[in-house]
């Protein structure tokens, strides 16, 4: 398998991304700057976190109309595997790859912490057997408070594409409804969260739950 | 012609810095506000007239980029 971390302007976790794939998974992996109009030869796509654009507009709002969204919309449409993590959720909401937005934490403030999140039983893949029904993972965010209409929210539930909620005794860190922190698309091939599993990999990381999730993400457990 | 664009949170999207805000206004003693909602305002010029074709293409504009429709509503003002 050979993966694509895409750069845009601003992103800051490209590396941390890229690291985590080529290391503790093992995968072929490059960096693919914005300005690529193609995406062939790879298998799975990875979209960093960062503050692409500067967040001016709205967060992910500009990015999307990189050169390389259009090859990005096509590779999803394929079937090919894409996965936002933090800005690159927000970046895939506002594409339409995935459904509803990011707003503003309710709190008004950053939050950067461990963050405890519930396994939600999503697929053949990522699903608490799979993962395990609790993990931890950092999220550090100003804009993750997930936001949907009622009938998109509905539409989520009966279709299984929540991925993991918010949890723990200080549970949801930003107001998202349904304390919903990571969805999928109906596809089941285009996957967003605003927790940050390339952050917890290494043997000298906190713990290594983000290779659970990047594992389910690629289909490799 | 001069374009503005007028784009709010809607309204039963939660505005968490209208709340900020309110309450700011609360503390500087205006206590008779409520439901205080943040929003931005985009202007640019633009060559050529007002017609139906570029109001659509307007909307165009608003709804692709300008705002997100799943969390925001538009406005705008044409001046000639």
């Amino acid at each position: 398998m050979k993966v694509a971390v895409l750069q845009f302007p601003g992103s800051n976790c490209d590396r941390d991304a890229y690291r985590a794939v080529k290391g503790p998974l093992g995968l072929e992996c490059d960096l693919v700057w914005h300005k690529q109009t193609s995406l062939a030869g790879y298998d799975a796509a990875l979209l960093p976190g960062g503050f692409s654009y500067g967040d001016y507009l709205r967060c992910g709002a500009i990015a999307r109309f990189s050169p390389v969204m259009e090859a990005l919309v096509r590779f999803a449409a394929d079937g090919r595997r894409v996965l936002g993590i933090c800005n690159g959720f927000q970046v895939l909401c506002e594409s339409g790859l995935l459904p509803g937005a990011l707003v503003r934490n309710n709190h008004m403030k950053f939050v950067c912490q461990d963050q405890p999140l519930q396994v939600e039983d999503s697929d053949a893949q990522f699903n608490s057997a799979k993962l395990g029904s609790s993990l931890t993972v950092p999220i550090a965010h100003g804009e993750g408070n997930f936001r949907i209409d009622e009938p998109g929210l509905e539409q989520l539930r009966r279709n299984r594409q929540i991925l993991l909620r918010y949890s723990g005794n200080e549970g949801n860190p930003n107001g998202s409804l349904a304390d919903i922190a990571g969805v999928r698309n109906t596809n089941g091939n285009v996957f967003g969260m605003m927790p940050h599993p390339e952050r917890v990999v290494e043997p000298f990381h906190p713990n290594q739950d983000g290779l659970k999730v990047l594992k389910a993400f690629f289909s490799l457990n | 012609m001069k374009v503005k664009v007028f784009v709010t949170p809607k309204a039963t999207v939660l505005d968490p810095q209208g709340a900020a805000v309110n309450q700011a206004m609360h503390s500087l003693g205006h206590t008779n506000t409520s439901n205080v909602r943040v929003g931005k305002t985009i202007t640019f010029e633009v060559n050529g007239g007002d017609s139906p074709e570029f109001r659509q293409k307007l909307d165009k504009l608003c709804e692709d980029l300008l705002s997100n429709p799943v969390i925001e509503d538009y406005a705008y003002e044409i001046e000639a």
